[in-house]
C-alpha cells in the first residue's frame, strides 16, 4: 500500500547543509533501517518524512503523491520518539486514544481501537495507569500503541530503544520485529545501533554526513560493503584495516603485501587497479584465527584479551605498531605479551582503494 | 545554632508579627500619656461590625407613600435608628455602606461601624479578583507569544520586563501624569484618536474610574514579571510533546489544552499565589496616586493599616487590621493549596 520515494532530498539549517542529496526507495511493507553515526542527519531525515521539518530541496512521495507541502497528519504516518513523547497527565488509555480524541471520534470506536492496540502490545492491564507509574519499556509500548491506533501507512521510529537498558532493548527489538510482521506496514527505523539494524531490517541505509553510503539487505552490506565506512560501521568489533601495496595482478587474483604481511593473493572480480598502487585490506575480526607464530600470515603480541564467555576478543600489536582485533568463537586464556600468529582465508578479505576508500574487490561502476 | 540570618528574621518578622497580635488586643496609641489597657476584642468588633436594616418608606396620614419632587420614595432618616435608639442596640453608631430597594417599596441598608475599613476590604477583594486572573492571563498570553523562535524576540522580552525593574513609586508617579485630567497623556491620546470626540475623564479623581485606573496600571506594571515565570514554565515542556500533538493533527487550541496547559500546572499555582499575595498588599500605588480617595473609592487594607497606625496614631487599630489581613491571606493560601493538591 505504501511506497515511499525520496528523490535527491536536501536539507539546510540556515547555511549549514545537513542532508546532502539523499535518494531512497522503500517498497510496500518493507522494514528500512537508517543507520549512521551521531549527527549524520538520521533524525533530520526522518523528521522530514514526518513533516516536522520542511524539505529544502528534492521531493518526498508516498504512494506516488508528492508530500512536500502536506501537514504531518495528512501524510499517513505515525512516529515514535526516542523520548516516548507521551503526555504525563493522561492515563495510558487517554494517551493511546489521543489522536482519536483530537479528531472527535466517538467513544465506542475509540475504546475498540485502543483495546485492539493494547491487545497487540500486550498491555491491557496498563490502560488505566499514568505514565509516571510505568517502566521505560512500558512507556515505549504506549507510544507505539498511539502510533498503531492511527493506522498509518508508514511507521517512523527515531531511536525508540536507546533509552532502555540492554536486556529490555533486546525484548523490545524482538517485539518491534513481530509487530512489523503482524501489521505488515512499511516502517522506517532510525538507530545508531548496528545490531538493531542487522536484526530488524529488510533493507539498511547507511548514512554518513548527510549522504547515503550504501543501501541494501543486511547481508549484502555485511558481505559486500561498498566502502570502508560501511565496512567499519557494520559488524562488531569493527573491521581491521591494513595498508598494503599491490605487488602483482593476474586474471583472478591480486597479490598484496606490506613489510609485516607476507604476500597474499586476494581475488579480484575484474577491477581497475594498477601495480605498485596503494590499497587497504579489510579483515573482519571474526575471520581471524590464532595460530603459532611460525604459521601466521600476520604476527604480533597479545596486548589485551576480553573474555565474553562464548567469544574472546583479542587485541594484537603487530610488528609495525598497528593494532588488530580478532574475535575467537571460543573461550581462550592468553597471557599478555604472548607472541602469536594470525591466519585467515584470503577469499574472505576485502580490498579498498586507498584514494577514495571504495570497495575494490568488485567491478567499479 | 542560631545563625545571623535567623536572628534577623526573628527581629524583623517574627517579633513585629507577635507584637502586632498583642497590640491588637489593647488600646495602645503611638504617643499617649495614658497607660495601655487590655481591651479584648474591642478593636476587631469596631472593625468588623456590620448590620442590616430594612425600612418602609415614609407615609403620610392617609397611608400613601410620600415621594419627593423627582418621584423617588422618601425613607426615614437612618440616624433615627443608629443614634440613641434603645430599640436598635445592635446597630448603634453604624453608618450606611450601601443600600438597595427590595420588594414592596422597602429599602435594605447595609450598615457598618467602620465604613472606611469595610470599603477598604471590598476594594482590596475587588482588586485581587480582577488583578489575579487579569494579570495572570495577560502574562500567559504574552509568554505564549514570546515563546517563539523569531528574530529579535529578545527585544520584546526586554520591553515587557522593563516596568518590573522600575520602582513602583516611580511607576506610580509616571502614571499620575498619564492619568492627569487636564493635560494627561491618556486623555490627549484618546481625544486625538477620536478626533476630539472623546470627553476627558478624570481617571483618578472620579469615583467611577479611580479603582479601575489603579487596577490597569498595576496589571501593566507586574505583568512582565509573571510573563517570565510563565516563560520558564513553558520551556520545561519537552518539544517532542508538541511534535507528537502535531503529528496527530491537533489544532492550536487543542495543543494548548492538551499539551501546554497541563504542563504549566505547577507554574500556574506559583503565579496565582504570588499575584494574590502581591494584590492583597496593595499600598504604594494608592499612597502615591490617590491617598485612598476620591470619597474612599480606592481605600485598601494595607493603606488603612498604615493610615490608622501612623496617620491617626491608632497603633492598636492598625495592628488589628494587619492581623485580619494575615488571617485572610492565610485562608486564601490554604484554600489554594487544598484546591491544587486535590487535583493531582
Ligand atoms: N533545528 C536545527 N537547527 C540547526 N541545526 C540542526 C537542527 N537540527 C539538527 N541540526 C544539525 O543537523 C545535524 C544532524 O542532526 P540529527 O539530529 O539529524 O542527527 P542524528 O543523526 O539524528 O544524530 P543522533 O544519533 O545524535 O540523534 C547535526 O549536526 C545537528 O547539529
Ligand atoms: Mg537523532
Amino acid at each position: 500500500m505504501a511506497e515511499i520515494k525520496l528523490r535527491d532530498v536536501h536539507k539546510s539549517f540556515g547555511k549549514v547543509e545537513v542532508i546532502k542529496g539523499v535518494n531512497i526507495e522503500i517498497k510496500d511493507g518493507e522494514f528500512v533501517v537508517i543507520v549512521g553515526p551521531s549527527g549524520c542527519g538520521k533524525s533530520t531525515l526522518l523528521r522530514m518524512i514526518a513533516g516536522l521539518e520542511d524539505i529544502t530541496q528534492g521531493t518526498l512521495e508516498i504512494d506516488g503523491v508528492c508530500m512536500n507541502d502536506r501537514q504531518p497528519k495528512d501524510r499517513g504516518i505515525a512516529m515514535v520518539f526516542q523520548t516516548y513523547a507521551i503526555f504525563p497527565h493522561m492515563t495510558v488509555r487517554e494517551n493511546v486514544a489521543f489522536g482519536l480524541t483530537i479528531n472527535k471520534i466517538d467513544k465506542a470506536t475509540r475504546d475498540l481501537k485502543v483495546d485492539e492496540a493494547a491487545r497487540i502490545l500486550q498491555m491491557e492491564n496498563l490502560l488505566d495507569r499514568r505514565p509516571s507509574e510505568l517502566s521505560g519499556g512500558q512507556r515505549q509500548r504506549v507510544a507505539i500503541g498511539r502510533a498503531i491506533v492511527r493506522n498509518p501507512k508508514v511507521f517512523l521510529f527515531d531511536e525508540p530503544l536507546s533509552n532502555l537498558d540492554a536486556s529490555l532493548r533486546m525484548d523490545m527489538r524482538m517485539e518491534i520485529g513481530k509487530l512489523h510482521q503482524s501489521l505488515n506496514a512499511s516502517m522506517i527505523y532510525v538507530t545508531h545501533d548496528q545490531v538493531e539494524a542487522m536484526t530488524l531490517a529488510d533493507k539498511i541505509v547507511v548514512l554518513n554526513d548527510g549522504k547515503v553510503m550504501q543501501s541494501g539487505s543486511p547481508m549484502e552490506l555485511y558481505k559486500e560493503p561498498a566502502n570502508m565506512f560501511v565496512a567499519s560501521f557494520l559488524g562488531a568489533p569493527s573491521m581491521n584495516f591494513i595498508n598494503v601495496e599491490v605487488h602483482d595482478i593476474n586474471e583472478e587474483n591480486v597479490t598484496v603485501y606490506n613489510p609485516t604481511l607476507s604476500p597474499i593473493k586476494v581475488p579480484h572480480k575484474g577491477r581497475d587497479i594498477s601495480k605498485k598502487s596503494q590499497a587497504i585490506l579489510g579483515l573482519r575480526p571474526q575471520y581471524l584465527r590464532l595460530v603459532e607464530p611460525s604459521d601466521g600470515i600476520l604476527n604480533g603480541k597479545v596486548i589485551l584479551t576480553e573474555r565474553l564467555g562464548a567469544e574472546t576478543i583479542v587485541e594484537i600489536l603487530l610488528k609495525d605498531g598497528k593494532r588488530v582485533i580478532a574475535a575467537i568463537s571460543e573461550d581462550q586464556i592468553l597471557s599478555n605479551g604472548k607472541e602469536i600468529g594470525l591466519q585467515f582465508n584470503p577469499k574472505q578479505v576485502h580490498l579498498f582503494s586507498s584514494e577514495d576508500s571504495k570497495f575494490l574487490s568488485e567491478n567499479r561502476k | 545554632m542560631i545563625s545571623p540570618g535567623f536572628g534577623l528574621i526573628v527581629f524583623f518578622i517574627i517579633l513585629p508579627f507577635l507584637s502586632a497580635i498583642i497590640l491588637s488586643f489593647t488600646n495602645q496609641r503611638l504617643i499617649s500619656p495614658n497607660p495601655t489597657e487590655y481591651v479584648g476584642l474591642a478593636n476587631y468588633k469596631q472593625l468588623l461590625s456590620v448590620g442590616v436594616l430594612t425600612l418602609d418608606p415614609k407615609r403620610n396620614s392617609n397611608g400613601a407613600v410620600v415621594r419627593d419632587k423627582n418621584g423617588a420614595l422618601k425613607y426615614p432618616r437612618l440616624r433615627n435608628f443608629t443614634r440613641n435608639n434603645p430599640q436598635y442596640p445592635h446597630i448603634k453608631g453604624m453608618r450606611e455602606l450601601f443600600s438597595w430597594n427590595v420588594g414592596d417599596n422597602q429599602r435594605t441598608y447595609i450598615l457598618a461601624r467602620d465604613v472606611v475599613f469595610i470599603k477598604a476590604v471590598i476594594n482590596t477583594l475587588l482588586f485581587v479578583l480582577i488583578v489575579a486572573p487579569g494579570q495572570g492571563g495577560l502574562a500567559l498570553c504574552l509568554a505564549l507569544l514570546i515563546n517563539q523562535k523569531l528574530r529579535g524576540i529578545n527585544i520584546y522580552r526586554a520591553i515587557y520586563f522593563m516596568p518590573v525593574v522600575v520602582s513602583i513609586v516611580v511607576v506610580s508617579l509616571l502614571w499620575r501624569f498619564i492619568y492627569d485630567y487636564e493635560s494627561g497623556l491618556l486623555n490627549n491620546l484618546l481625544s486625538s484618536l477620536t478626533f476630539g470626540a472623546f470627553e476627558s475623564v478624570n481617571w483618578i479623581g472620579d469615583t467611577d474610574f479611580a479603582l479601575g485606573s489603579i487596577i490597569v496600571m498595576s496589571i501593566w506594571q507586574a505583568v512582565g514579571f509573571h510573563m517570565v515565570i510563565w516563560l520558564s514554565g513553558l520551556q520545561t515542556i519537552p518539544p517532542s510533546l508538541y511534535e507528537a500533538a502535531r503529528i496527530e493533527g491537533a489544532s492550536k487550541w487543542q495543543t494548548f489544552r492538551y499539551v501546554t496547559w497541563p504542563g504549566l500546572r505547577n507554574t500556574a499555582v506559583l503565579v496565582f499565589v504570588v499575584i494574590t499575595m502581591q494584590a492583597f498588599a496593595l499600598f504604594t500605588q494608592i499612597d502615591v496616586m490617590t491617598n485612598g480617595g476620591p470619597l474612599d473609592s480606592t481605600q485598601s487594607i494595607v493603606f488603612q493599616a498604615v493610615e490608622r497606625g501612623y496617620g491617626k496614631q491608632d497603633i492598636s487599630g492598625g495592628s488589628a487590621i494587619s492581623v485580619l489581613l494575615f488571617v485572610m491571606v492565610l485562608c486564601i493560601s490554604l484554600l489554594q493549596r487544598w484546591l491544587t493538591q486535590g487535583r493531582s
